[in-house]
């Protein structure tokens, strides 16, 4: 547990670089769309609060975990593993949407520290539900064991750590773009 | 299963999972709603929306993440505080510098 939150510390780190990256280049647009043109707030909003439902439902796992209870640990990782793929779908359908109306992530500077940070957290969130669908084939086949137990606990703190970098992304990159 | 517990196993309740969540929604619906409405403009609005943000942080840090239940020593709590360090560096010294590295 204590290597796991080193870890997920460094990673905090690696998200604050990308994030002083993206302070910095936000404004560029070298003449092109800026971020607030073509930015469309609603998908975001639904994005947010699916991945926040989903942070919960991670720490009704645990709890069904705690208990004992092995349905109900598979039931509430399935839930939350369907909340992240309904994340992820939404972010996909937001760039290739972005894409259509002819912003790259090689359109300028800003669009590139854009696709960077939200595609990084993207790519976090979508090995989560890899890791989240094997760690419930393992469930289910071995059970609540010391070693499975350990597993949960840290893929589900992994999962409140997703939720609390986009809290920042959402911030920094949507809200504060479309002020 | 066996009943001893992991050192470093979370405990969090229902109760505690509850309560983050929803001062979560809370802390997601206030700069929503001032930033749908253009209810604030300006640095004011920049510190509400950095403000809830950082809170939600906090309260996600205590009440998912169950750091205040920590044993001593809070070793996870030192290394929070050291990469927060290095996190404030890196943003604050970027946009330090690159403010003052601007071509007019």
């Amino acid at each position: 547990m204590m290597g796991f939150w080193i870890f997920l510390i460094t990673d905090c780190i690696l998200f604050g670089s990308v994030f002083a990256t993206f302070a910095v280049l936000h404004g560029n647009s070298a003449g092109g769309p800026l971020l607030s043109d073509m930015i469309e707030l609603n998908g975001v909003i639904a994005e947010t609060f699916i991945l926040l439902t989903s942070s919960f439902t991670s720490g009704l796992a645990v709890l069904s975990m705690n208990r004992g209870d092995r349905k109900g640990l598979i039931g509430w990782l399935a839930v939350t593993a369907i909340l992240g793929a309904a994340f992820i779908t939404l972010e996909v359908t937001e760039f290739v949407k972005l894409v259509d109306e002819g912003v790259t992530i090689a359109t300028s500077a800003s669009w590139s520290s854009f696709y960077t940070l939200v595609g990084m957290h993207g790519l976090h969130v979508s090995l989560g539900l890899v890791w989240m669908a094997a760690i419930m084939l393992q469930i289910a086949k071995r059970g609540i064991t010391p070693v499975t137990r350990r597993k949960v606990g840290i893929v589900s703190l992994y999962w409140h750590f997703l939720d609390v970098v986009w809290i920042f992304v959402f911030t920094i990159v949507y809200l504060m773009e479309v002020m | 299963m066996a009943h001893q517990h992991d050192e470093h196993e979370s405990h969090g309740s229902l109760k505690s999972y509850v309560i983050g969540f929803l001062l979560s929604l809370v802390l997601t619906a206030i700069p929503l709603i001032v930033v749908l409405n253009d209810l604030m403009e300006g640095t004011s609005a920049k510190v509400l929306l950095l403000g809830s943000a950082v809170l939600q942080f906090v309260v996600q840090l205590f009440y998912f993440m169950h750091l205040k239940e920590e044993k001593k020593p809070r070793y996870n709590l030192a290394v929070l505080l050291l990469g927060i360090a290095i996190v404030l560096t890196i943003v604050a010294g970027s946009i330090w510098i690159m403010t003052y590295n601007k071509v007019a």
